[in-house]
């Protein structure tokens, strides 16, 4: 019997299902260190206020506590840093006020850490937190971009004017305003990008470990990144080198980008259990992860779009102003410009762009990347933005967006807004997708819904998105404070058998099933005899982590790159065990071969011959079998596609329900078919969660009115249908695997095709736009305003 | 402190509680059964759903005193001995029902409840509305319910009923 084939292009099913379908899953709160004490966070209840006292002294008696630190304690200490500066328009750097680990006389949101309880039991460290006495003295806040930059407003940091973080641009005004001059028509839309909280089912977790006896720091984290953990931390807050300082992330509940961030419990924990010299374990209550975990979006925006008579694009012009809450996250200034602004151009042929993106500062939990990650924010605003301007000039949805794509034959493409498209074919995933939605049938579909007495309404959008950010040397001349390589270490073992050790992590991606076949592919090794190892920095040479659906398309690039290294270097063995000439070895389906005759080596003999070299050319070539690469991307890698949403709404009661969602992607190599399509399907169901239910919602003063689930709508599983997804893929013309990157298509592309299919249900109502969540009560208040023409009345 | 005494998968214990403590905090820190998860704080997410008695509940709000003298089971109790996977769970691993695997647990106890009080056979709607308690971030759900209706016949031995698909 033939081997299942389990290479690239297999629905190969998980390596790691097993240990979580059964209950052995290893999240950072299931582990528990020898001595392990408990740290409960103090955290403001105030939007803004001056701290003016904290008494320790009650909670410190209080029974089992250990210790009690506050910000004065952490003075000293870095601020956690941010990795991306941005320049404003005038060439100066961006504001970047210091982020405390601590508060350190201000808390500047609901949920501003004040202090660190440490305990025998979370119990008694949460008993004595409640007797902290912390007397704030409340100041003026904000909580909106538009009440931070309005005149007068309170500032969330002394002497930062304005609360403007940077007032940024990228374009050509000049170009644009002459192409305004001679356009036909303008129309314009102002919108808004609801602000999310990303809510991975795990809450953030880290346990700080000190040895004593050789002074090492050990932190298990629930990080997407624990490398760039380890430098954030080690570099730039506690002043620990790298040696002395171990970062785990071992199995993780989901991200969503909340845990690519450097977070202050990292740096708590880790510098407590130094001091105390036990381990120290802090887990977040869901409530304490919404007011700490970096919330998602939250942009207020003005588009135009000029097009000449014949509804061809001539222009576009954005004002975008990009909330960044208290302070800077990591890579917050990074999300409303290099993955925004440069997004603009989409899939169209916009000759000329302009976009200015102001960052303001405000009483709120910091904003960074979530799923998407600017992307979803520019798809948002452009699909939204082509609806409106075919609706003003009568030309069909479709038509005007084919009218503009960029054409098949126009790659390598260069947009005006920096990037260049490597590959693409728009025109294949919008025929995909129109058949597969049967777009052409939808008007009798209307009609039945209509005869039910429901609003039925499909929706359209046709997005790019940008993956794999790189290269590194393009990246830093941008204000990227980190390269954005990634590592493989693969490691042949004597027997045959391979462990690849990369620098991505896996936390519900299915790496350690999707880069094993990589390997089974490459090399030939069995499935079942390859293990993907991620997330220690102790373990892992390097890695940049997983974000930006990067993973394959730069870490599986780095693994094909230390996968050749081994092929070169078993071809070296086998021609000296065959007495061949080099060039006459070929390896292929795990074998290396004279050309032309039956001679061969197995790859487990000469795996076995490299760790027992006896028979070996010993002067020539070292011993053993284990290669590890860097690798630098060329460039961002393109995905694509097209997302089409059918939704009825029941007047009544303005519910809205998608019965029908379409998604054609363009990933590029498909490695693993059912864990792409498992990750279109969550992407999608975060996007329609954003378009119908998801709002984090401020009051004018900056408490949050949606901080747990009784609060916040997550989708759950009779909010979503059945999708249909798909793909129709082009290759990445510049990596070796072709892959572009699957994670955040979904929720990239479709909330637009949700907004776009609800204006449509409400045509007759004369709604131009609707600001997600598009919620009951806002259809209901629409559909009521309103004096319907229904067709079934 | 008082004690509770109870059979988890089909160990009998007998561990000392506070009036407060959660049974998932006996399950977790108590036990070491970290399976169990705890995933909000308002007995929103499903994330700790285990079975008390043959019913599943909810251990993150269930006071440890409140099941005192009863029998749970919990993710790691439901494969044989000898290793074999219970239906559902082989059935969310055949159809990529989990992702990042933290919602699992919580969802497969859930879905074997649903499936076990529903003998007469479930349709979509009903296995997403029986799925109201579990929350999962990752899967949009596709999966997990194609998953749940999978394992429906190979638990009660037959095809589902024709009316119910």
């Amino acid at each position: 019997m033939n081997a299942p084939f389990e290479g690239i292009g297999a629905s190969v099913r998980r390596k790691e299902d097993l240990r979580f379908i059964s209950g052995n899953g290893n999240y950072t709160d299931d582990i528990n260190r020898p001595g392990q004490l408990y740290a409960v966070i103090k955290r403001s209840d105030r939007p803004h206020a001056k701290i003016v006292s904290i008494d320790t002294k009650a909670a410190l008696a209080a029974p089992g506590v250990v210790a009690i630190y506050t910000g004065a304690d952490f003075v000293s200490i870095g601020g956690l840093p941010c990795g991306w500066q941005i320049h404003n328009k005038d060439g100066s750097p961006m504001a970047e006020p210091k982020h405390p680990v601590l508060a350190d006389g201000k808390v500047r949101h609901v949920g501003d850490p004040i202090a660190v309880v440490i305990a025998e039991t979370k119990q008694q460290a949460r008993d004595a937190a409640e007797l902290l006495a912390v007397d704030l003295q409340d100041l003026p806040s904000v909580a909106t971009v538009t009440a931070g930059i309005a005149p007068g407003a309170p500032e969330v940091h002394d002497g930062i004017a304005g609360n403007i973080c940077y007032d940024w641009h990228l374009g050509d005004k000049a170009a644009l305003d002459a192409a305004f001059a001679g356009a036909a028509k303008i129309v314009t839309l102002d919108l808004e990008n609801s602000r999310l909280i990303p809510n991975a089912m795990e809450p953030r977790a880290a346990i700080g470990d000190f040895d004593p006896s050789s002074g090492d720091y050990t932190l298990y984290t629930t990080s997407q990144n624990p490398h760039v953990i380890r430098l954030l931390m080690g570099a730039f807050v506690l002043g620990l080198p790298e040696h002395r300082l171990r970062v785990v992330a071992p199995d993780v509940g989901g991200g969503f980008g909340s845990k690519i961030y450097h977070y202050a419990e990292e740096a708590i924990v880790t510098w407590a259990a130094g001091k105390v010299k036990r381990p120290v374990k802090w887990t977040a209550d869901r409530s304490e992860s919404f007011v700490s975990d970096a919330h998602g979006r939250d942009h207020v925006s003005t588009a135009q779009l000029a097009l000449d008579a014949h509804g061809k694009f001539l222009g576009l012009k954005v004002h975008t102003l990009a909330n960044m809450g208290a302070y800077l996250s990591t890579f917050a200034t990074a999300v409303p410009t290099y993955l925004y602004a440069t997004l603009l151009a989409g899939v169209y042929t916009t000759p000329v762009i302009y976009v200015e993106v102001k960052a303001v500062f405000t009483n709120t939990v910091p904003v960074d990347a979530y799923r998407g990650a600017g992307r979803p924010e520019a798809t948002f605003l452009l699909e939204r933005l082509v609806d409106v301007a075919a609706q003003e000039t009568g030309l069909d949805r479709v038509a005007i967006r084919k009218q503009n794509f960029i054409p098949r034959d126009a790659f390598p493409y260069q947009t005006p807004v920096a990037l260049q498209y490597d590959s693409g074919d728009y025109f294949a995933t919008l025929a995909a997708a129109l058949k597969t939605a049967d777009w052409d049938g939808f008007e009798a579909r209307r009609k039945a819904s209509a005869a039910k007495g429901k609003l039925r309404g499909i929706g359209i959008s046709t997005y790019l998105e940008a993956c794999g950010i790189a290269p590194s040397k393009v990246v830093g001349s941008l204000g990227a404070r980190a390269g954005l390589y990634e590592v493989a270490n693969v490691r042949v073992h004597p027997t045959g058998s391979v462990t690849v050790f990369t620098g991505t992590h896996s936390h519900g991606q299915g790496h350690e099933t999707t880069l094993a076949q990589l390997v089974t592919d490459q090399l030939g090794v069995p499935f079942a005899n390859v293990d993907v190892v991620h997330g220690d920095t102790a373990k892992i040479p390097f890695g940049m982590g997983t974000y930006g659906s990067r993973s394959l398309a730069v870490g599986g690039s780095a693994m094909v790159k230390a996968m050749d290294k081994i092929i070169l270097k078993g071809r070296k063995i086998a021609a000296h065990l065959l007495e061949a000439d080099i060039d006459d070895i070929e390896f292929k389906d795990g074998k290396f071969s004279v050309a032309g005759t039956d001679r061969s080596k197995s790859f487990g003999e000469i795996a076995l011959t490299a760790y027992v070299p006896h028979n070996y050319p010993i002067e020539e070539l070292e011993p053993g079998l284990d290669e590890t690469a860097f690798y630098d991307p060329k460039n961002f890698t393109f995905p694509g596609g097209c997302h089409i949403a059918e939704v009825e709404i029941d007047p009544d009661t303005g519910v809205t329900t998608v019965v029908n969602f379409t998604a054609v992607d363009d990933v590029g190599r498909v490695v693993n078919p059912m864990i792409v399509e498992g990750q279109v399907q969550g992407g999608v169901a975060q996007g329609i969660g954003q378009a119908l239910l998801e709002h984090a919602i401020y009051d004018d003063n900056g408490q949050l009115l949606s901080g747990s689930y009784m609060d916040y709508t997550m989708p759950r599983a009779d909010n979503l249908p059945n999708f249909h997804v798909s793909t129709e893929n082009t290759m990445c013309t510049h990596n070796p695997l072709g892959s572009k990157g699957c994670g955040e298509v979904g929720a990239i592309g479709s909330p637009p095709a949700v907004i776009n299919a609800i204006v449509d249900a409400l045509k007759d109502y004369g709604v131009r736009h609707i600001n997600m969540p598009a919620s009951p009560p806002k259809i209901w208040s629409i559909i009521n305003a309103g004096r319907p023409a229904l067709a079934a009345e | 402190m008082p004690h509770v005494t109870l059979t988890v998968n089909g160990k009998t214990s007998s561990v000392e509680v506070e009036g407060r403590t959660l049974l998932v905090e006996v399950l977790r820190d108590k036990l070491g059964l970290t399976g169990t998860h705890v995933g909000c704080d308002t007995s929103q997410c499903g994330a700790c759903v285990v079975h008390v008695d043959g019913a599943a509940i909810k251990s993150c709000t269930t006071l440890a005193l409140q099941v005192d003298g009863s029998s749970v089971t919990t993710i790691e109790g439901l494969a044989a001995a000898d290793g074999t996977l219970h239906p559902m769970q082989e059935a969310f691993r055949e159809n990529h029902a989990l992702q990042c695997g933290f919602c699992t647990p919580g969802m497969v106890m859930s879905a074997i409840d649903l499936v076990t009080t529903h003998p007469g056979g479930l349709t979509e709607q009903e296995i997403r509305e029986g799925l109201e308690g579990n929350l999962c971030r990752c899967t949009g759900y596709h999966n997990i319910v194609k998953a749940i209706a999978a394992a429906w016949p190979v638990m009660h031995g037959h095809a589902l009923p024709a009316a119910a698909e």
